[in-house]
This record gives C-alpha cells, sequence and structure tokens, in this order.
C-alpha cells in the first residue's frame, strides 16, 4: 500500500490534471470533482483490487460514480493509473472523445455504468453486490454519492433494500460537501440528521473528514470488515477542495475556469 | 387450451432456470400476478424481493446484469414505464441486458380499470435505442419468447397479459424474433394484430369473409424490430393496412407499423386501439366490446376503413 504522503501526491496531481481537463474543456463540474479527488485516490490507489491492463477482469472490485457529473477527477485517477494515456485527458467532453461529459461505459469500457442521472448509481451497485455475494468471484462494490442526488426517491430505495439483502459487499461513500447548483444543500432540501437517517435504515455509518487519509483508509478498511450489513462512509467534504476561490462557493458547482482562473488554480495546486 | 400470457411466462422461466444458472428474477411485491413466483418458489436464492420499489427493482437488475447474470425484472407494465429514467439510464444507455417483463397489458386486465393497465409501455420501450420490444399471442409463443430474452444477450421488454389467450399458432410454430407471422390470406386489406388482440382479428377476418371482404392476417409479436420486409409487402399486396392492438394508438404497434408503411410503400393504414384514451373499470369482454377491440368491432372497423375511398 502506497504510504499516505503518496496518496497526497497523487491527489495533487488528480486535482491539477481537473483544473487542465476542465479549463480546455470550457465546461464541466469543478466543484464536486474537487471534493472527492481524495476520496477517489484512496479507493484507486491504496484499496480496490484492478487491474489497468485488464479493466474486465472478473475479480475487480467495481466503482460506481453515481454522481456522474464529477467524471474528470475519476478520469483523471484512471489515467494516473494508467488505463489510459494521460494525454487523452485534454479531450474531455470534446465530439467523438471517450471521456464523455458524463460517464458512458460504451465508449469507455473501464467504467461500469453509465451514470449522470442522479439518484440511480446506488441500485446499480446494490445488484452488482448481490452478485458477488452468489458465489465465485466475492469483489467489493464501491459506490460514491452526491449529497444532492440523495434528495432522490430512488437512493431511499436502494437504502431500505441494501440492509435487508445483507450487502456487505458494498459500500457507499457520501461525499457531503454540501452545496448543489441551485444553493446549499441545506436551503434546497435539507438532509440532516444524514448519520441518523442512514444508521435507521440500517446501515453502517462511518463518519469521517473526507480530506483525511488516514480517516479514509481506516473507513475502508471498517467497511470491508463489517459483516452482514453495508457500510456508508459519511465524507464531510468541502466543495472546490484545493483551490481557494472555489471552496465552498456554489457557482464552482457546474462551470469551467476560465484561462485566467486556471492558471490562478493550478498555481495554488503547485502545477509546475 | 387457453392460457394467460403471464402463466405461460412464469412456467416457461421456472423451467429455464433449471437449465441456466445465471438467471435471476426479480419483483416488487407482485410476483403472485406477474407468475414470477413460479420461479421464486423453486429458486428462492435466485429471486430478489425489492418490495414496492420498481425504480430500484430496475437499478438492481442493471446491476446484476453488469456483473453477468441474467435477470428478469418483472411488474405490471404500468409501474415499470414509470421507472423510465432508470430504464434508460442504467438499463438501455449502460448496455446492461436486462430482461424487462411487463404484464397487466392493456384494458384486458378489466376490473381493477385504468391505473393497472399498460396503455402507454410500447411506445415508451419502443422510444429507448437498441430495446427489443416483444408481445406474444399465446402460451406456445410466450414460452418461446421467454426462452429467446434468456438466450439473447441484450435488454428487452416482453408485454404479458392478465387474460387468457387461446392459442393460435401450431406446436411445430417456431418464433423468430422481427418476422412476423401471416396467419391468413386475403388481398382486400391487411390487419396486423399483436399479443391479445390476435385471436380477435382472425376471428374477425371470419366475419370479414361473409361480407365478401377478404382479410390478410398478420400477428406482430416484435414491435421492434418491427418486420418492414412483411409490412412492405403486405401494403404492396393488400393495398390497405388495419393495426389493431390494446394500447394507445399513439406509439404503439400501429404506430411502428405506419412508419413502415410510409417509408417503404405508402398506402392508407388505420390504427385501432384505444383512441388515445384512458382506460375505466369493467368486465373485461364488455371492454373488448365497447372500444372494438373483440372480432365483431374490428370486423366493423375494418370494413368501414376498407369502404373508404
Amino acid at each position: 500500500m502506497p504510504e499516505i504522503a503518496e496518496l497526497k501526491e497523487i491527489a495533487g496531481k488528480i486535482r491539477i490534471d481537473v483544473i487542465r481537463m476542465l479549463a480546455e474543456a470550457g465546461s464541466g463540474h469543478p466543484g464536486g470533482s474537487l471534493s472527492a479527488a481524495d476520496l477517489v485516490t484512496a479507493l484507486l490507489f491504496a484499496v480496490m483490487r484492478h487491474n489497468p491492463k485488464r479493466h474486465d477482469w472478473p475479480h475487480r472490485d467495481r466503482f460506481i460514480l453515481s454522481k456522474g457529473h464529477a467524471i474528470p477527477v475519476w478520469y483523471a485517477a484512471l489515467a494516473e493509473a494508467g488505463y489510459f494515456p494521460r494525454e487523452d485527458l485534454l479531450t474531455l467532453r470534446k465530439t467523438g472523445s471517450p471521456l464523455q461529459g458524463h460517464p458512458d461505459r460504451n465508449r469507455m469500457p473501464c467504467l461500469e455504468a453509465c451514470t449522470g442521472s442522479l439518484g440511480q448509481g446506488l441500485s446499480v451497485a446494490l445488484g452488482m453486490a448481490l452478485a458477488s455475494k452468489m458465489g465465485g468471484s466475492p469483489f467489493r462494490v464501491y459506490c460514491l454519492m452526491g449529497d444532492g442526488e440523495t434528495q432522490e426517491g430512488q437512493v431511499w430505495e436502494a437504502a431500505m433494500a441494501s440492509p435487508k439483502f445483507k450487502a456487505d459487499t458494498l459500500c457507499a461513500i457520501l461525499d457531503y460537501n454540501k452545496a448543489q447548483i441551485d444553493g446549499y444543500v441545506k436551503d434546497v432540501m435539507p438532509l440532516e440528521p444524514i448519520k441518523d437517517k442512514w444508521v435507521s435504515f440500517g446501515w453502517h455509518v462511518i463518519p469521517i473528514n473526507g480530506h483525511d487519509f488516514e480517516q479514509i483508509l481506516g473507513a475502508l478498511k471498517e467497511a470491508a470488515e463489517t459483516k452482514n450489513q453495508p457500510t456508508l462512509i459519511l465524507a464531510d467534504t468541502v466543495k472546490g477542495k484545493g483551490v481557494s476561490f472555489m471552496e465552498n462557493v456554489v457557482d464552482w458547482h457546474g462551470k469551467a475556469p476560465n484561462a485566467e482562473e486556471a492558471a490562478k488554480a493550478l498555481a495554488e495546486l503547485g502545477a509546475n | 387450451m387457453a392460457k394467460a400470457s403471464r402463466l405461460a411466462f412464469g412456467e416457461t422461466l421456472a423451467e429455464l432456470g433449471e437449465k441456466d444458472e445465471k438467471i435471476v428474477v426479480l419483483d416488487a411485491d407482485l410476483s403472485k400476478s406477474t407468475m414470477s413466483i413460479l420461479f421464486a418458489k423453486k429458486f428462492p436464492d435466485r429471486f430478489f424481493e425489492c418490495g414496492i420499489a420498481e425504480s430500484n427493482m430496475v437499478g438492481i437488475a442493471a446491476g446484476l446484469a453488469l456483473a453477468g447474470k441474467k435477470p428478469f425484472a418483472c411488474s405490471f407494465a404500468c409501474f415499470l414505464t414509470g421507472r423510465y429514467e432508470t430504464i434508460r439510464m442504467s438499463v438501455a444507455y449502460s448496455n446492461a441486458p436486462v430482461r424487462i417483463v411487463g404484464t397487466h397489458a392493456g384494458i384486458g386486465i378489466g376490473e381493477d380499470g385504468n391505473s393497472q393497465m399498460g396503455l402507454e409501455d410500447l411506445a415508451l420501450m419502443r422510444a429507448l435505442p437498441g430495446m427489443i420490444v416483444l408481445q406474444p399471442c399465446d402460451e406456445l409463443e410466450t414460452k418461446q419468447a421467454v426462452t429467446f430474452m434468456a438466450e439473447h444477450n441484450g435488454y428487452s421488454y416482453i408485454r404479458l397479459t392478465r387474460q387468457k389467450l387461446p392459442d393460435i399458432n401450431s406446436p411445430d410454430y417456431r418464433f423468430q424474433v422481427g418476422k412476423g407471422v401471416v396467419l391468413a390470406d386475403g388481398k382486400d386489406l391487411t390487419i396486423m394484430a399483436t399479443g391479445s388482440t390476435v385471436a380477435e382479428a382472425l376471428e374477425a377476418g371470419k366475419v370479414l369473409q361473409e361480407k365478401g371482404i377478404r382479410a390478410r392476417v398478420v400477428n406482430i409479436h416484435t414491435i421492434k424490430p418491427i418486420d418492414k420486409d412483411l409490412v412492405a409487402r403486405c401494403a404492396k399486396e393488400t393495398g390497405r393496412i388495419f393495426t389493431v392492438e390494446d394500447h394507445n394508438i399513439m406509439g404503439g404497434m400501429g404506430s411502428a407499423v405506419a412508419e413502415a408503411v410510409c417509408e417503404t410503400h405508402p398506402v392508407p393504414v388505420r390504427r385501432w386501439g384505444l383512441l388515445d384514451k384512458f382506460g375505466e373499470s369493467g368486465d373485461p369482454e364488455e371492454l373488448y366490446a365497447k372500444y372494438e377491440l373483440d372480432a365483431a368491432g374490428i370486423a366493423r372497423q375494418a370494413a368501414a376503413f376498407v369502404q373508404e375511398k
């Protein structure tokens, strides 16, 4: 397993790639990509069993990005892991690119599902987790959700069903960055008390700081050791984390930085 | 013999489950009505009761399919179409080979009334890229269509009836996806029917015969992909096409046929079914008579169509 310092370095590179990609594309979602950078780094580089040379390895752990709009952070992580050349990142959202604006597994087969219509990923992840428990290949399934997307009813259908099926190969991660398109989550449609809600639905809930690698790795380990019930890692995060002028600013949910803003962001992130 | 296509489906699925361990079945608290219960009783470990939460059921089915299982996700047609966005994203766009089973098609369900009647499902399913849409007309055809779905590595939709359907096909019948079946020949017009209206259309053909109108009767069991060649041939050889289905005429089998006619050999087409209306409660046979989906009604409407200039 890589040292935490190493993970921090990878997450830094991924944040830089996210800014470069979005600036080049001229559109996209920086806030929720940056808030999830540490979570996806820990998953892909320290926890998940996977093989960049064989994306269809049947025993691989699965990752479903239910908050599909944050796909730039996952593309950046996949490129860093060696799934495709890093220069492809700059084709994001361009006509003919496999790097669609939201995840498309038809054009990029190493993605596990098409997402972007919010609230559906947890159900798909649950289905995969049920398959993993049916014998042969006990892979784990990770589902990264946005906070705003849990306003969708289907999330709570899946929240109810997962404990019923004792889906302990399923680990949901909630990127609780507290902002969505129209404003702060607490104003648009309050979710609190989030922990109590998921606990009462039958989940093992682990609240953490979603930017602290020790806590992230500890929670992922605890999730893997939890039997007979699914785990929700409630990750307290900062929207736009790492770029001072984007942090906790609602407007950076879904707009790309212009050249000047990108240069400022890249300087803050320590890009060469 | 007559059997509801939902029952033929349930029996077939329970048989297929023995041969193919990858088959898994999901239902949303309607297994006793969709007949998926026949599989559930035999293979409880491969049956997932999802409760009254169809979106989640569809999503779980997609996950199972993407992990290599062969899921059949079952509910009433009308409740499945209510979860259209999940079917669009998690099944169709994700290319997850989920077999979607919509039962309780049309006004043929009778007394429960409009809220339980699938009357728009063909239109919606047909609009999804790559979706195969099937509607068998009797027990044998249902058996073979369900077997096709299990073997086909892609997503598909099948529409089944609550009510019993008489046997139409002979024991040596072989279902071929995308191929319509000419059940009776004629030169004055073609009546194209699907599912529950096939038997009625055949009877209507006999009534028309007595009036001197020779109707060709065709079973369109595959609504998508529509059998364009057969539709074109019927248009050319009979000059008129009358379609009849227990579904809204907007977007259903009749629309699929009309599109094919326009693009191949334009001739007059009359779509018959629910005329942009919702259903209502009543005795199924009385409703079929009221909405002229029974043999007498079809014969009446088809005769009027032939007599139009």
